[in-house]
């Protein structure tokens, strides 16, 4: 051995020590033997129901897409590029199976771009939409926001697919970026979904996920910074009916000091095996000083029979920090409120529609896209009157 | 002319030993136009009979009745009695997050009237019925009691109680942790209700101040789950004078 390799292995030693990795995340990256088929003993599949899954983590080819229904304002472009030019532009890359496969297997990827200093104050709306659950999809998509850009993206997925999904949001420096990814898919759709955002220097991100639809949905929103003083705010909600999975996973990687998360997923469940997960992970890294990070998520159980996973989680290399801190809660209707508002007269029925309003209304007020803010309101308050009313039982509805 | 009958009350909470009696045989009336102030040392059972009267599921009744005009109200649900004309302003109102005080006084409101109010006149109403207790027309778009102190709390309590119009209001230690101000605004909404036709009223409380600014038809004094001993404004001043000594010792 010369000394030069020595010397080389001790630096790349020390770059090994320096590159911490997250229990939850490994690291990311394209090749397809680091990603090995599931088999549901692994700390990141333990909670999803693989079976359900109809296949998706198989790698089979398939050249179905989700159609694409939007109109693009001025000045933003929407194109189809080639999996290497996804790369190129700084693709961030899949960080578990179904997004490797995503990305291997699409066959080229959309891109939505808004260029530096762009103002669009109308949301670009993307509404994918699958014919079938016959159809095997792969969703490749980039956001390139430019710096100084502000924009809002909503993803709307409608209809039925087996769908897995890469999408990367890369926000420029001083760009202010809102995502909304609303998943009100068909009864028996599957959706595999990765959102990994990059958030540039003094950049703001906003992502919210709505869970409603679908048999089994998993989504990751991740978020890493590419300069100090980013800030990001991850938003969450969901409603998970009878037989539903919706698997809810949150990574926020503080690679860069004086960065912000702060999370806040909320979900009700309601009917036999309605069942939810949410993981919610912080990596504060050793060069992450003056962050400030807090995580919360929680649930509302409405009726027997439900199932609610939640496991927030903080992983920290260096105290020097603003603050970081996590809550997770789940409960029943809290006998206490009902009883306060039925004392005013409001039946039993109503006082849990008012405290179930109450419950959304505080998220839904914060995801900061007026016309889906109303349509979001409507859905929760279409899914309690479809099961929570009929499925009181006689003695607690007294 | 409405009356609210207790007689003979009886009731138990489960606690890890097993159940408690808690009222051990309370007879009350209250007619229509009286003011009926209930006094005990801590621990006498006076909330337990406030919150077994609007049916809170904690308290299980033994025995006894308890009527509002003839009506048998433990039969009742406890949003059926609101409806039949009860009304609790609690000690400790319980916060609902992301529920506007508008929308709550409105639902309520619809609840008890069987209607929807007039939007117009009902906004005056709310506006004028918040102004009446030092809250600010802002005060509506807060969410019930979050974040309120606890002045807030109690004036929002007496602005629902003139907002709703009930005919018989039970008042749990509505003056407890108030300041002289708040005191007095909260009490002028309770005599401002007085004064309309035929409304009963049952003042739980542990201190005689408020009594200065809302004056009793009728004292009771509450020892060990029943009324020890009932009498006019001058039996609040003794105790007042005496403390519940007398009534304590005597039940030992």
């Amino acid at each position: 051995m010369t000394v030069t390799d020595a010397a080389r292995e001790s630096v790349e030693a020390v770059l090994e020590q320096d590159r911490v990795d997250s229990h939850l995340n490994p690291p990311a990256t394209y090749d397809l033997e680091a990603w090995p088929v599931p088999t549901g003993r692994e700390e990141t599949w333990r909670f999803t129901p693989l079976k359900r899954l109809r296949g998706l983590l198989d790698g089979e080819a398939s050249d179905a897409r989700l159609t694409v229904d939007t109109t693009v304002p001025e000045g933003v472009t929407l194109t189809e590029i080639t999996g290497e030019q996804a790369r190129e532009l700084g693709e961030l890359p899949p960080n578990e199976r179904p997004a490797a496969l995503a990305a291997a297997l699409a066959g080229g990827a959309l891109l939505l771009d808004v260029p530096a200093d762009t103002q669009v104050e109308e949301p670009v709306v993307l509404r994918l939409h699958g014919e079938s659950l016959d159809d095997l999809v792969y969703g490749r998509l980039l956001v390139r926001v430019g710096r100084h850009a502000k924009v809002t993206v909503v993803l709307s997925h409608t209809g039925s697919a087996r769908y897995s999904a890469i999408t990367s949001v890369l926000v420029g420096d001083g760009a202010d970026v809102n995502v909304l990814s609303l998943q009100d898919w068909d009864d028996d759709a599957v959706h595999l979904g990765r959102d990994s955002i990059l958030v540039g220097r003094d950049a703001s991100v906003k992502h919210t996920s709505v869970s409603f639809g679908g048999d089994l949905v998993r989504t990751h929103a991740n978020v890493e910074y590419a300069g100090p003083g980013g800030e990001a705010e991850l938003l969450g909600l969901y409603f998970a009916d009878a037989g539903q999975h919706l698997e809810h996973r949150l990574f926020a990687d503080h690679n860069q000091p004086r960065t912000k998360s702060n999370v806040v997923y909320k979900g009700a469940l309601q009917g036999e095996k309605a069942h939810t997960v949410w993981i919610g992970n912080v990596l504060i890294r050793k060069v992450a000083e003056g962050i400030e990070t807090y995580e919360e998520n929680r649930n509302l159980v409405l009726t027997d029979g439900c199932r609610a996973d939640s496991v927030p989680n903080l992983e920290i290399e260096t105290g020097e920090i603003e603050g970081a801190g996590h809550a997770s809660a789940t409960a029943r209707f809290d006998d206490e409120q009902l009883f306060y508002l039925r004392s005013r007269g409001v039946s039993d029925e109503d006082a849990k529609r008012l405290v179930l309003h109450g419950y959304f209304h505080d998220l839904i007020r914060k995801v900061g896209i007026p016309a889906f803010e109303e349509q979001l309101a409507a859905t929760v308050e279409a899914e309690l009157a479809k099961n929570v009313v009929e499925g009181l039982d006689p003695v607690s509805a007294r | 002319m409405s009356t609210l009958e207790i007689k003979d009350l009886q009731v138990s909470v489960t606690t890890d030993d097993g159940p408690k009696e808690i009222l051990k045989g309370v007879t009350l009336t209250i007619g229509g136009g009286e003011t009926h102030a209930i006094m005990g040392p801590n621990g006498s059972g006076k909330s337990t009979l406030a919150y077994s009267i609007a049916g809170h599921p904690r308290y299980e009744i033994t025995g006894g009745s308890v009527t509002l005009d003839g009506e048998d109200i433990l039969g009742m649900s406890v949003d059926e009695r609101a409806r039949a004309g009860l009304f609790l302003a609690m000690q400790y109102p319980v916060e609902v997050p992301g529920v506007s005080v508008a929308n709550f006084l409105r639902t309520a409101k619809t609840a008890i009237d069987g209607e929807a109010p007039k939007l117009r006149t009902w906004v005056k109403d709310v506006n004028a019925g918040l102004a009446a207790m030092n809250l600010d027309p802002t005060f509506s778009q807060r969410s019930v009691n979050e974040g309120f102190s606890g002045g807030e709390k109690k004036r929002h309590e007496i602005a629902q109680l003139e907002l709703l119009d009930p005919k018989v209001a039970i008042l749990d230690e509505t003056d407890s942790g108030l300041d002289i101000d708040a005191l007095k605004v909260v009490s002028e909404g309770v005599n401002r209700f007085r004064g309309r036709e035929d409304k009963g009223l049952l003042l739980i409380t542990h201190y005689t101040r408020i009594l200065n600014y809302i004056t009793p038809d009728f004292v009771h004094v509450f020892v060990d789950g029943k009324v020890a001993e009932s009498g006019g404004p001058a039996l609040a001043e003794e105790l007042e004078a005496n403390g519940y000594d007398r009534f304590v010792n005597a039940t030992v």
